[in-house]
C-alpha cells in the first residue's frame, strides 16, 4: 500500500469516493469478461462510437464558421473550403464521416441478424439499436440540408412533402416542419437547431445501448450463451487492442476517402446553390438512403383504400420498423446462421436483394434494366387524331421491364423476408447440432462440437 | 365500508391531480409545438402583384409566391382548344379548363408537382403542357395530371385580377 505510486493512490482516493474507475473497468477493462471468440465482425460497435465521436468534434467546429441563413450557409460553407484554416479537412472529414457511420452501422446492424443477436435476452439492446440508427438517418438528412446546394434544398422538399400523404393532417403537418409554404429560412433554422442536438440524443442512447449490453454481455458467433470462466476473457487488454487494430485499418480506408476522393459520394449539384424555382433533373438522396427511397418510389399503385403515394410512405417507414419487432418473428431454437443452413442462405439473398433495392433508388424509375430504351407504341396519325378526339384509347407500348419493376420485386422480397421467410423458418428449418459450449469446439471436447468444427472448416 | 370511502376518495384525489397536471402539461407543450407554424412575418408576406402586360402570347412567366413559384401563362388558342377538347372521363382529377381560369388567355398555377414538390417544367411532357422531371408526372396544356405518380392537378391560387393587366395573388 504505502509504496503504490502517486497515480494509483489518486486513482483510490477518487474511485473510493465515487467509483468511476470501477465503473469503468466493468464497462470496458479487465472486469468485463468477453466471450472469447469473437471475431472481426464483433468490431464495428466501437467503429460506430468512434464516428460518432468525429462526427461531434468535426461538427462543434464546423458550427463556429458556418451561417444558418438562406442567403449566407452556402458562401459559409464555401468560406470554410477555401478560407478558414483547415477548414476544408474538418468539412470533408465530417461529410465523409457521416457516410462512414452509415457503413459501419449497416454492417453491425447485418452482423446482428447474421448471428440472432436480436434474440433473446437483447431484444431491448437491438430495440435501443434501432431507435439509434433512427436519429442518425433524422440527423444526416438534416446536415445534408445545411450546405444549401440544390440537391441539399429539394431533397428536403422531396422528403418533408412525402409527410403530406398523411390523410386529413397531411398539409398542416408539412407547413408545421417548414415554418412557412416551403422549405425557406425557418426550415433551415430549424434543422441546424436539430442537426446539433440529436446527436447529443445519440450519445444518450449509445450509453443504454452499453448498458443493456453489459447486462448479458456480446452474443458470439456460434450463438450460445457462455458459461462460466472457460468461455470468456476480459475484455482489456484483449478487446481494447483488437478494438484499436480495427480502429487503425478503419482511419486507412477512411482517409483514403478524405483525401484521395473527398467528393465520391456525394452528388456535384449540392455545389450549386440552392434555387427553389429550379428543379435539377435527377434528384437523389445520399446513398446510404437509397434502397428506402426505391421502396417508397416502388408503390406506383393503390392498394385497397390507401393512395399510392401514402402506401409507399408507410412502407418506407415500416421497412425499418419491421425490424423492432423482429425478435418476436424469429422463434427458431437457434440463434446463429452458423447452424442454420436455409436461414443463412435467405440471409445473403436480403443482403443482395437490398443492395440491388439501392441500386434501384439510383435510377430513374421507368428506365429499362436490360434495354437502352423502352419501346414506345406506334401510333399512326388517324390513331393519333382519334386519341385526342377521345374517341379512342391510348396505346399501351409494349411492356418493358424498369427500374421500378425491379424495385416493385426487390420490395415485395424484403418484407417477405421478415413477415414470412422468418417466421416459417423459425418453425420448420432443421437447424444443425449446436456445440455444448464455447471452449468446447475449440478445444476439441464433444462429438457434437468436432462436428461443427469440420463443417466450418469445410 | 368506511375504509372503501377512504379509498375512493384517494382515488379521487389521484385521478383530479393527475388532471390537472396533464392539463398543464399539454398547456406547457403546446406553445413549444405551435412555434414551428408559420409566424405572423411569414404569413404577412403571403400576396404578391404581378403585371401581366409584357407577357406575350405563348409566353410563360414565373414567380415567387409564399415563397413557390407560380406559372403565369399567355396561353396559345391551339392550347386552350387542346385543353378543352379534351374529355373529363379521361382525367386522373377531373376538372374542366374553364374551371381553372379566371379569364383567358391567362393560366395561372402554383409550380409545385402535387407529387413531392418539384418544379416542373414547361413545354414539355406527352401532353404539351408541363413535365416533373422528379418522378414523371406529365401535366395538360391546363396544368392537369394525366401520366405518373402525382395524384392531383397543379393547384391555381386564389387570385383576381385588380385590372386588365394586374392581377394579385394570395
Ligand atoms: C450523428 C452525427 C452526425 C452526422 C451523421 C452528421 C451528418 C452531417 C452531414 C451529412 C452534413 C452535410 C455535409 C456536407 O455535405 O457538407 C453535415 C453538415 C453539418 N454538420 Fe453534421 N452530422 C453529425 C453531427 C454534427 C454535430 C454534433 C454538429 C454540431 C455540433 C454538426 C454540425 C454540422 C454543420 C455546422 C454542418 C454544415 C457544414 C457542412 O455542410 O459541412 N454535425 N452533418
Ligand atoms: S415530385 Fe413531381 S413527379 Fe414526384
Amino acid at each position: 500500500m504505502s509504496n503504490a505510486s502517486l497515480g494509483t493512490r489518486v486513482v483510490r482516493w477518487i474511485d473510493y469516493r465515487m467509483p468511476i474507475f470501477t465503473l469503468l473497468d466493468h464497462a470496458v477493462g479487465s472486469g468485463y469478461p468477453t466471450p472469447k471468440n469473437l471475431s472481426y465482425w464483433w468490431n464495428f460497435g466501437s467503429l460506430a462510437g468512434l464516428v460518432l465521436v468525429i462526427q461531434i468534434a468535426t461538427g462543434i467546429v464546423l458550427a463556429m464558421h458556418y451561417t444558418p441563413h438562406v442567403d449566407m450557409a452556402f458562401a459559409s460553407v464555401e468560406r470554410i473550403m477555401r478560407d478558414v484554416n483547415f477548414g476544408w479537412l474538418i468539412r470533408y472529414v465530417h461529410a465523409n464521416g457521416a457516410s462512414a457511420f452509415f457503413v459501419v452501422v449497416y454492417i453491425h446492424i447485418f452482423r446482428g441478424l447474421y448471428y440472432g443477436s436480436y434474440r433473446e435476452p437483447r431484444e431491448l439492446l437491438w430495440i435501443i439499436g434501432v431507435i439509434i440508427l433512427l436519429c442518425m438517418m433524422a440527423t444526416a438528412f438534416m446536415g445534408y440540408v445545411l450546405p444549401w446546394g440544390q440537391m441539399s434544398f429539394w431533397g428536403a422538399t422531396v422528403i418533408t412533402n412525402l409527410f403530406s400523404a398523411v390523410p386529413l393532417v397531411g398539409d398542416a403537418i408539412v407547413s408545421w416542419l417548414w415554418g412557412g409554404f416551403s422549405v425557406d429560412n425557418p426550415t433551415l433554422q430549424r434543422f441546424y437547431s436539430l442537426h446539433y442536438l440529436l446527436p447529443f440524443v445519440i450519445v444518450g442512447l449509445v450509453v443504454l445501448h452499453i448498458w443493456a449490453l453489459h447486462r448479458f454481455g456480446s452474443n458470439n458467433p456460434l450463438g450460445i450463451d457462455t458459461k462460466g470462466d472457460k468461455d470468456t476473457i476480459p475484455f482489456h487488454p484483449y478487446y481494447t487492442v483488437k478494438d484499436l487494430f480495427g480502429m487503425g485499418v478503419f482511419f486507412i480506408i477512411f482517409f483514403a476517402f478524405v483525401f484521395y476522393a473527398p467528393n465520391y459520394l456525394g452528388h456535384p449539384d449540392n455545389y450549386i446553390p440552392a434555387d427553389p424555382l429550379v428543379t435539377p433533373a435527377h434528384i437523389v438522396p445520399e446513398w446510404y438512403f437509397l434502397p428506402f427511397y426505391a421502396i417508397l418510389r416502388s408503390i406506383t399503385f393503390d392498394v385497397l383504400f390507401i393512395p399510392a403515394k401514402l402506401m409507399g410512405v408507410i412502407l418506407m417507414f415500416a421497412s425499418i420498423l419491421v425490424l423492432l419487432i423482429l425478435p418476436w418473428l424469429d422463434r427458431s431454437p437457434v440463434r446463429s446462421a452458423k447452424f442454420r443452413p436455409i436461414y443463412k442462405q435467405v440471409f445473403w439473398l436480403l443482403l443482395v436483394v437490398t443492395v440491388i433495392l439501392g441500386i434501384v433508388g439510383a435510377k430513374t424509375p421507368s428506365d429499362p434494366v436490360f434495354a437502352d430504351k423502352c419501346p414506345v407504341a406506334e401510333v399512326t396519325e388517324e390513331e393519333a387524331a382519334a386519341i385526342a378526339r377521345g374517341e379512342m384509347e391510348e396505346k399501351k407500348p409494349p411492356f418493358c421491364f424498369q427500374y421500378v419493376h425491379l424495385g416493385q420485386i426487390g420490395t415485395a422480397y424484403y418484407f417477405l423476408h421478415f413477415l414470412v421467410l422468418i417466421p416459417l423458418l423459425g418453425r420448420f428449418e432443421k437447424t444443425r447440432p449446436l456445440p455444448p459450449s464455447i471452449s468446447e469446439p475449440v478445444l476439441g471436447g464433444g462429438t457434437a462440437a468436432g462436428a461443427a468444427v469440420t463443417r466450418e472448416k469445410a | 365500508m368506511a375504509d372503501d370511502d377512504g379509498g375512493s376518495r384517494r382515488d379521487f384525489l389521484y385521478i383530479a391531480t393527475g388532471a390537472v397536471a396533464g392539463v398543464g402539461t399539454l398547456a406547457a407543450v403546446w406553445p413549444l409545438i405551435d412555434q414551428m407554424n408559420p409566424s405572423k412575418d411569414v404569413l404577412a408576406l403571403a400576396t404578391t402583384e404581378v403585371d401581366l402586360s409584357s407577357i406575350e402570347e405563348g409566353q410563360s412567366v414565373t414567380v415567387m409566391w409564399r415563397g413557390k413559384p407560380v406559372f403565369i401563362r399567355a396561353r396559345t388558342p391551339q392550347e386552350i382548344d387542346e385543353a378543352r377538347a379534351t374529355p373529363l372521363d379521361q382525367l386522373k382529377d377531373p376538372q374542366s379548363d374553364q374551371d381553372r381560369v379566371v379569364k383567358d388567355p391567362w393560366l395561372v398555377m402554383v409550380g409545385v408537382c402535387t407529387h413531392l414538390g418539384c418544379v416542373p417544367v414547361g413545354d414539355d411532357g406527352d401532353y404539351d403542357g408541363w413535365y416533373c422531371p422528379c418522378h414523371g408526372s406529365h401535366y395538360d396544356t391546363s396544368g392537369r395530371i394525366r401520366k405518373g405518380p402525382a395524384p392531383e392537378n397543379l393547384p391555381i391560387p386564389e387570385y383576381v385580377f385588380l385590372d386588365d393587366t394586374t392581377i394579385r395573388i394570395g
